[in-house]
């Protein structure tokens, strides 16, 4: 027992020090309990914080061993096809530390194979909180500032899997400097001044250096800090169940429960990415050889999270640029690469306030919503998703071309059609899924669980016994809220004075039709009461569907 | 004094002399020169056998003097390289129509048959020859130099390691892992279908076997960071990450949300 | 304390002039169900059973231990595998694969065992019975409001900006102009374009030089069906500076002259024509050359151009085609530039026309 005691003295010198000096009993009264509800969807976030600490720490050994350079040198290491060779010092560096260090090759594996799950961790959870509506006040600026990390992540692997000056990123590279050579006006100076000159130039290395490793890590971390704070302040959202309402987070407490979840989760992250990194080879730099402007190889892709960039430009048809008074419009470059994202951007970050003024919410909410109860909602972001993905597959045409043996032209015609086409169908699709799914829970509901016990009636009829549910799964079935459009208030006020702000109002009202004209609204009790009422007599065999009282039919079906 | 000293100053003389020269450079060259491509001068029994096999096999698309059809190139003057590479690779005889013919890796006709109808179609004008073995060996070529000439040449259609590609309309540049060295060189030579002609004078014999040794030389080179995935870059990498990293990490949270037993 | 229904209102702010009608909420709770509170707790085994408790304990432990093993497994590993003394490029690489699988899987095992022991430890023996927190609306109390407004104003008018216009204007001037220093200091992050995107390195009587192998080219030698990168002479070393060699790259193609266009034939030399290698749509080298059906296809995007029609684009996103280099041949017989570039190479831009 003498241990015991000595760490309960240790532990008390160490807290009586820290309590003395910063007053630390507040922080942990204020923070050692906070409950945090459970549910692995929230773990998603967690993927991504957790992958840009391993992006940290395996980049900081990089760093030790990668030289931001391109001065020549010439190849004299292991790797024979290699040999004799200029090359960059960058590229180099890189071939030296995959070979030559022992541990280097699989510290750049796990670097790469972070980054890639780190962007892919963003964006499920991004679309967690967006089909839950976590979004919603008080969180829109967390939403906010989920946007920014989400794009800056693109540009810092971007800059990132350039930096081996290899030739498959230099060709990227040379895509990103016509893309910026493309802007009206401005192009070409932006281009100077970032790259030093012509492309390549000697500077764009070092600078890439320098914002991959000091300027974009250091927004992440600030930006990365206020989307925890806020968390924290805010209090974690919950999904509804029997027991939460919005006054309240049910869950467990951070100190002891969620230090020993969470942070084994991060121990998780990191052996999972080690796995990977053993046994997944990723961007062999030294196969493709130091960048060089003249050759250039089949199967020339950006990595993952730019892929929806590189489709949309691959689908854009080349009669977009025109020239008219001696200036050239690229408009097949800008549309695609600056417009498209461009507008994606603001749709994305404005979204909560768009859905705020549709449904003219302006309460708190810390329930997160089931999202077949936001039909028009999930219908959106899954109608966001197959343009993402559509765009994402084009920019593997050639791929895909090779490997199902297509005709790559075939699939970019059929891409250039089904852009358009599908996503829209698939909102109509989604939106009706969920009004259906919406309609399940009604009737199970209003008619109960079957029992599996048959009863005959005198009168000769069989029929199923239905059990009403228990109080607490009816529960997650009706507590969410009935969505109605808003009402348009009469133009003029009662003395024939025009009202201000009518065009706002005309707006919101069409906005909030889009959203909820069609909508099933949730079983109340005297729906429930009607129902008994119905099944009481026999006679209405229970499997007719007259006896459903829906409040309103979905109109426009 | 001997019988051809005592003739040294006979006016004809020089002129035996001159041709004994000749004839002792012309041995010569013949014993020690390199020898030409091709095998030995095909019988007049192979080209005959050759004309049967292609009246069998070719003749319905290429017509029966070899003169071509709507659907299928003359093949005269097409040299035995190219017969060679598009029968031992089971291109031809074409099986369906597509976009282009497919490598079968299997020579539909066997090897007999093939240097027949090699022979044949060889005999009806002059074109490239099957390279020897020495030209076509691995291990004279230098690594270095081939995967630069291959980055050049060959990779914007074929990938960094050999991999395969697409071209326009359903074509594509196929896969290297099972070419074999004669084959590479051949089809270097001949530009079979959508693939540039690669002749001598725009890649030398000594630098077609660098390239060799560089192809064949990728297949036997270990992939140090684990499975390659197909070597084709980042579109695999993506899948890997989406359906390994995260289907894992995803499996690994609902665990850790899910109430113990 | 579980209560209430989910159409409870937390917080409204109110605004006097909302001008457009909120969703009517039924404050009433008869009209909505009532939350049934918590569900009850369920035990789980290492709760009510000590055996159970203590094989969870042990198999926390075990996975600790499994994590030890990693642990020295990666430290042995990264020791024991040896790079000396290795002949040859591919067993070197068999032995980095070895190492990276060995360090790779032992990092697993190390990290990923600790976090699978510390979520079981979590899950069977940390108490699980659900908590509850109160939230409070984010919104602070009227008198809070009230409080800091009146900071706010007083704080405000102890500054004197309010009152002292001169004061206020003349600290806007100041602090909106002192950013401009800094955007001056880029202006030497790079040179003016000027007319460099205009120029390419090539001008009238440069030799054709092959890109990988070198050596000039004879027209003679360039067979039909073929195609051949070249450069200018003197940047065919890798060691040339890149910004040229990113503009200078050629393609050689031989048509028969019969199939070359008009436009085509002026700069070609029996049937030999010179390309632009530089994609003019973002600038990748268009390096696929279909011999039959001779179309330039460039690997990024897919534009296609037709070498019998002078390079005009026929598929994908590029608009122009790839410029002509007009080529002809010297006393010797090999080829040469007839004249430079007669527009910018590669991608388009504002200023091009």
């Amino acid at each position: 027992m003498s241990s015991t005691t000595t760490t309960a003295r240790a532990a008390a010198s160490v807290g009586n020090f820290t309590d003395e000096r910063v007053g630390a009993s507040k922080g942990v009264k204020f923070l050692a309990r906070k409950i945090f509800p459970d549910h692995w969807s929230f773990m998603l976030g967690e993927v991504a914080l957790y992958s840009f600490i391993i992006l940290l720490l395996s980049g900081t050994f990089l760093t030790f061993f990668y030289v931001p350079s391109v001065g020549e040198t010439t190849y004299n290491g292991v790797y024979a096809p290699l040999a004799g060779t200029r090359v960059s010092e960058a590229f180099a560096s890189t071939v030296r530390l995959s070979f030559d260090v022992r541990g280097g090759l699989l510290m750049r594996q796990i670097h790469h194979w972070a980054a890639l799950v780190f962007v892919a961790a963003i964006i499920v959870h991004m679309f967690r909180v967006f089909f839950t509506g976590a979004f919603r006040k008080p969180r829109e600026l967390n939403w906010v500032i989920g946007s920014v990390l989400a794009l800056l992540s693109l540009f810092e692997g971007f800059l990132g899997y350039s930096l081996p000056d290899d030739l498959l990123s230099g060709n990227g590279l040379r895509i990103a400097y016509g893309i910026i050579e493309s802007i009206p006006v401005v192009g070409s100076y932006i281009a100077f001044f970032l790259f030093g000159g012509e492309f390549p130039g000697t500077a764009f290395i070092p600078r890439i250096y320098t914002i991959h490793v000091l300027l974009l890590p250091a927004i992440f971390l600030a930006l990365i800090g206020a989307h925890l704070v806020l968390l924290v302040v805010q209090k974690h959202t919950q999904y509804p169940g029997p027991g939460r309402t919005n006054q309240n987070v049910v869950g467990y407490p951070l100190y002891p429960v969620y230090m020993a979840k969470a942070g084994g989760f991060f121990f998780i992250v990191f052996g999972v990415i080690c796995l990977m990194s053993a046994f997944l080879q990723i961007n062999p730099v030294w196969a493709f050889g130091s960048y060089d402007p003249s050759p250039v190889s089949a199967d020339a892709q950006p990595d993952w999270y730019m892929g929806f960039m590189d489709g949309a430009v691959r689908l854009m048809p080349g009669f977009f640029e025109f020239t008219l008074f001696d200036h050239t419009f690229s408009f097949n470059i800008f549309l695609p690469a600056a417009i498209l994202p461009g507008i994606l951007t603001t749709v994305l970050v404005a979204y909560p306030w768009i859905e705020a003024k549709a449904t003219g919410d302006r309460r708190e909410h810390h329930l997160l919503d089931r999202p077949r109860n936001v039909p028009t909602r999930t219908g959106i972001g899954v109608m966001a998703i197959t343009f993402y993905l559509l765009l994402l597959l084009s920019g593997g045409n050639d791929v895909i071309a090779t490997h199902f043996n297509l005709s790559i032209n075939d699939i970019t015609n059929s891409l250039r059609l089904l852009v358009f086409v599908l996503p829209p169908l698939t909102f109509v699709v989604t939106k009706r899924i969920c009004l259906g799914l919406q309609h399940k829970d009604r009737e199970r509901v209003l008619h109960g669980e079957e029992t599996g016990v048959i009863v005959r009636t005198e009168t000769g009829e069989f029929f199923e016994v239905h059990r009403d549910l228990d109080p607490r799964v009816r529960w997650t079935l009706v507590q969410h809220d009935a969505q109605r459009p808003l009402e348009l208030p009469p133009a003029e006020d009662e003395n024939g004075v025009r009202r201000p702000g009518r065009f706002g109002d005309r707006v919101a009202y069409r906005l909030s039709r889009f959203f909820f004209e069609d909508r099933v609204e949730p079983v109340t009790p005297a729906e429930l009461e009607a129902a008994h009422h119905e099944h009481a007599e026999p006679q209405a065999l229970p499997a007719s569907d007259d006896a459903t009282t829906d409040r309103t039919p979905i109109a426009g079906a | 004094m001997t019988a051809l000293a005592a003739r040294r100053r006979h006016p004809m003389a020089t002129v035996v002399l001159v041709l004994l020269s000749l004839t002792v450079v012309g041995l010569i060259y013949a014993l020690a020169a390199p020898g030409k491509a091709t095998a030995a001068p095909a019988s007049s029994d192979e080209v005959a056998a050759g004309k049967q096999v292609f009246l069998a096999n070719c003749a319905t698309c290429h017509g029966l003097d070899a003169e071509g059809r709507r659907n299928a190139p003359s093949l005269i003057g097409v040299g035995a390289a190219a017969v060679d590479f598009q029968v031992s690779t089971g291109r031809m005889p074409l099986q369906a129509t597509g976009p282009q013919a497919p490598a079968s890796h299997e020579n539909k006709l066997g090897t007999d048959k093939t240097r027949q109808v090699t022979s044949y179609v060889a005999s009806l004008g002059p074109g490239p020859s099957i390279p020897d073995a020495d030209q076509v060996d691995p291990a004279k070529g230098n690594e270095a130099k081939g995967a630069d000439l291959f980055r050049t040449n060959c990779e914007m259609c074929h990938n960094f390691n050999g991999k395969g590609g697409a071209l326009t309309r359903g074509k594509y540049a196929p896969n290297l892992d099972k070419a074999t060295p004669t084959e590479i060189y051949e089809a270097m030579l001949t530009g079979p279908q959508s693939m540039p002609v690669f002749g001598d004078s725009t890649i030398s014999p000594e630098n077609k076997r660098d390239i060799i040794a560089w192809v064949r030389g990728v297949n036997e080179e270990p992939s140090p960071g684990g499975f390659n995935l197909g070597s084709i870059g980042p579109v695999s990498e993506g899948l890997a990450a989406w359906v390994i990293g995260l289907v894992a990490l995803i499996g690994c949270a609902v665990w850790l949300g899910a109430k113990a037993s | 304390m579980s209560d209430g229904t989910g159409t409870d209102e937390m917080s409204t702010s109110d605004h006097p002039t909302q001008q457009v009608a909120t969703v009517e909420h039924d404050g009433d709770a008869a009209e909505r169900f009532e939350n049934p509170g918590l569900p009850e707790h369920r035990s789980r085994m290492a709760d009510v059973d000590p055996k159970a408790a203590r094989r969870a304990e042990r198999q926390v432990a075990a996975l600790f231990g499994l994590s030890v093993v990693g642990t020295i497994g990666t430290m042995v590993a990264y020791f024991a595998v040896k790079f000396e003394g290795i002949s040859g490029s591919n067993a070197y690489l068999q032995r980095v694969q070895l190492s990276n699988i060995l360090l790779g899987s032992g990092l697993f095992l190390a990290l990923f065992c600790i976090g699978i022991g510390a979520v079981h430890w979590a899950k069977t023996l940390m108490p699980d019975e659900e908590r509850i927190e109160l939230r409070h609306p984010m919104r602070s109390s009227d008198e809070d409001r009230a409080a800091a407004v009146e900071i706010l104003q007083e704080g405000a008018a102890e500054s004197g900006l309010g009152r002292r216009p001169l004061l206020r204007n003349s600290l806007i001037t100041a602090l909106a102009l002192v950013p401009l220093p800094a955007v001056a200091l880029l202006r030497d992050t790079g040179p003016m374009p000027g007319r460099a995107l205009e120029t390419a390195p090539w001008k009238a009587g440069d030799k054709l030089v092959r890109d990988a192998g070198g050596g000039p080219i004879k027209a003679a030698d360039v067979q039909i069906g073929t195609v051949i990168h070249v450069m200018p002479d003197g940047l065919q070393e890798t060691g040339a500076k890149l910004e040229e060699r990113a503009k200078a790259a050629v393609l050689v193609i031989r048509l028969n002259p019969d199939d070359l266009g008009d436009a085509a034939k002026a700069g070609a030399y029996d049937g030999i024509v010179a390309y632009s290698k530089i994609c003019t749509h973002l600038g990748c080298p268009v390096a696929l050359y279909e011999q039959q059906t001779h179309h330039l296809l460039c690997p990024c995007h897919q534009s296609t151009f037709d070498v019998t029609k002078n390079c005009e684009v026929v598929f994908g996103p590029a608009k122009r085609p790839l410029p002509q280099l007009a080529i002809t041949v010297d006393d010797e017989g090999y080829l040469v530039a007839k004249n430079g570039f007669k527009e910018p190479i590669g991608p388009s831009y504002w200023e091009r026309g």
